[in-house]
């Protein structure tokens, strides 16, 4: 178990999560497919084979610019919603941050709130709207009374909010992107972008449980 | 559906080698991105870029041309171009007079052009935006800017190139542009899936003999599925549909585009214009230009859009300038 994460751990971290994400390309395609256009899985793939990419043989002095790094190879390169919002998830929260050689709960916390807000206002969706925002607000919400508890216990937390947040999507009515038209005939399905965040938590606490 | 092309993730680099090249006359494309650029651009006036996701062609890099737009920024199958591409593409066409972005309302886009706008801003580049939200069944007339952007673009880039080419201000522009936007009126009915290259599935399911009233160009629901019915039926429901929300009176004078949505054919298109010309004609409604083509596809799909641009004075102005693209073409208006 990791408790902190220096710069060469969270590249670990975010290459492991980004290959969780590849491997995950045909279940995100089939979520996509029953209420979008079925491109949420590609889109996805190729934007984290892009940040792996550009993480790989690169070496770090703060924590935040590996964040920053991957954020930006995802923006730059995936297009579509998810990549301006994704690629905000990495990089929004990271940006502007002092330099740190090492990673707490309460870092990645806030971190993630900054990232938060910055989707918030770039994408104007708000919890209930059938997005990424579902699964990524709860997650947050847990991460912000659970990160004294440790960085284990923090993403535990985050990925078990982030999956009811991604369950509790397929009782909304889209208000964004093609399943908007859909109406109610979008009920009863959950939204690709927040299973893509349950993924991408589920991704973070295994490398940290050292699974 | 047997699509003729080599390794999936190959697709939109090998379309982009492919276009360019045979096209090597017209276009030339950005060193580093996915920027169709026009080699006849001129300097000394806004510039107008183009774009949006790739498999609608010839929209958006076929509208790019002389009179038309100076680069189209695409992005992969049916997915915005990123910020950087848009960045890019419109940097190398911005010649100090701004920036004019044409480009569908659709969620990805605005994201994304929103962001490649704020880079260029960064510069001290100015820009603007029109984009364009014709398709009159994706939501009601209380929020316009939910609807989509269809085969309405064609009129809207015809204008706003022409626009440019007139040496207008940015600000003019935008103001000429988006009456074009506001005048123009499209819907559509879709007969059968189109599918993705790369996927094995269609994008959406359509029962044996039935069609969607009001689907959009990636299988968006419309209004009403129903049974396949003869050609004048179909242009009736579409054409009431379309007229309650446009609004177009007797007396006025408009442009028509029935656009194919891929594989429905000249045949079948100029079936339709036959009709709604008659209809036009009943209401009193003058036509002043139409075209039955292929713009604004979404791959092999079934069915078809009407598209009505309401003209006033300044309209037909910047409608009749010529311009040039191996796609679209106007010549000197016969008065």
């Amino acid at each position: 178990m990791i408790d902190k994460l220096d710069p060469k751990q969270v590249k670990e971290m975010l290459i492991y999560t980004a290959d969780k994400v590849i491997e995950q390309k045909p279940y995100l395609t089939e979520i996509d497919s029953a209420i979008g256009d079925g491109d949420h899985g590609i889109g996805m793939a190729g934007g984290m084979l892009k940040a792996k990419a550009k993480l790989k043989n690169q070496e770090y002095e703060s924590v935040y610019d590996v964040f920053a790094d991957a954020g930006k190879a995802m923006l730059m390169s995936m297009g579509g919603a998810s990549g301006v919002i994704f690629g905000s998830l990495y990089l929004a929260g990271a940006k502007g941050m002092e330099p740190k050689r090492e990673l707490t709960a309460a870092d990645l916390t806030v971190m993630m709130r900054r990232s938060l807000e910055a989707i918030k206002e770039r994408g104007k969706a708000q919890p209930g709207d059938k997005t990424m925002v579902d699964a990524l607000e709860p997650a947050v919400l847990v991460m912000e009374s659970a990160h004294a508890q440790g960085l284990p216990e923090t993403l535990r937390a985050a990925e078990t909010a982030a999956k009811q947040g991604m369950e509790d999507t397929k009782n909304y009515v889209a208000k964004f992107g093609r399943a908007k038209s859909l109406m109610e005939r979008a009920v009863g399905y959950q939204d690709a972008g927040a299973t893509s965040v349950w993924l991408i938590f589920q991704g973070m606490r295994e490398y940290v449980e050292g699974k | 559906m047997r699509k003729i092309i080599n390794e999936p993730e190959n697709i939109i680099d090998e379309m982009m080698e492919g276009f360019i090249s045979a096209h090597a006359r017209h276009y030339e494309k950005h060193p580093e991105v996915n920027g169709v650029i026009s080699k006849h651009r001129r300097k000394g006036k806004v510039a107008l870029v183009i774009g949006g996701g790739s498999g609608h062609e010839p929209m958006f890099s076929g509208f790019v041309g002389k009179g038309l737009a100076d680069a189209a920024a695409c992005g992969n199958i049916f997915a915005s171009p990123d910020p950087n591409t848009i960045y890019e593409t419109a940097k190398a066409v911005n010649s100090g007079e701004g920036v004019l972005f044409v480009y569908g309302c659709y969620a990805g886009d605005n994201l994304n052009f929103d962001m490649g706008e704020e880079f260029l801003n960064d510069e001290g580049i100015s820009t603007a935006h029109v984009r364009v939200w014709d398709d009159v069944v994706s939501a009601p007339k209380e929020r316009l800017e939910d609807r989509r952007g269809i085969a309405g673009d064609v009129f809207v880039v015809k204008v706003a190139g022409a626009a440019c080419d007139a040496g207008l201000s940015l600000e003019e522009t935008v103001r000429v542009t988006e009456k074009a936007r506001d005048h123009t009126y499209s819907i559509g009915i879709a007969t059968q899936p189109g599918q993705l290259p790369g996927l094995d599935k269609p994008i959406f399911e359509l029962g044996e003999g039935e069609i969607e009233y009001g689907m959009g160009l990636h299988g968006e629901p419309g209004i009403k599925r129903t049974t396949m019915r003869p050609a004048d039926e179909l242009v009736e429901i579409l054409y009431q549909n379309l007229m309650e929300e446009a609004e177009i009176n007797a007396g006025d004078e408009v442009c028509v585009l029935v656009n194919s949505l891929g594989s429905t054919t000249l045949l079948e298109l100029s079936i339709v214009y036959r009709k709604v010309g008659e209809l036009l004609t009943r209401d009193n409604i003058r036509v002043y230009d139409s075209d039955l083509n292929h713009y604004c596809t979404s791959q092999e799909m079934g069915g078809f859009s009407i598209t009505l641009m309401k003209l006033d004075e300044e309209l037909k102005e910047y409608y009749n300038a010529p311009c040039y693209s191996p796609y679209y073409a106007k010549e000197e208006a016969q008065k």
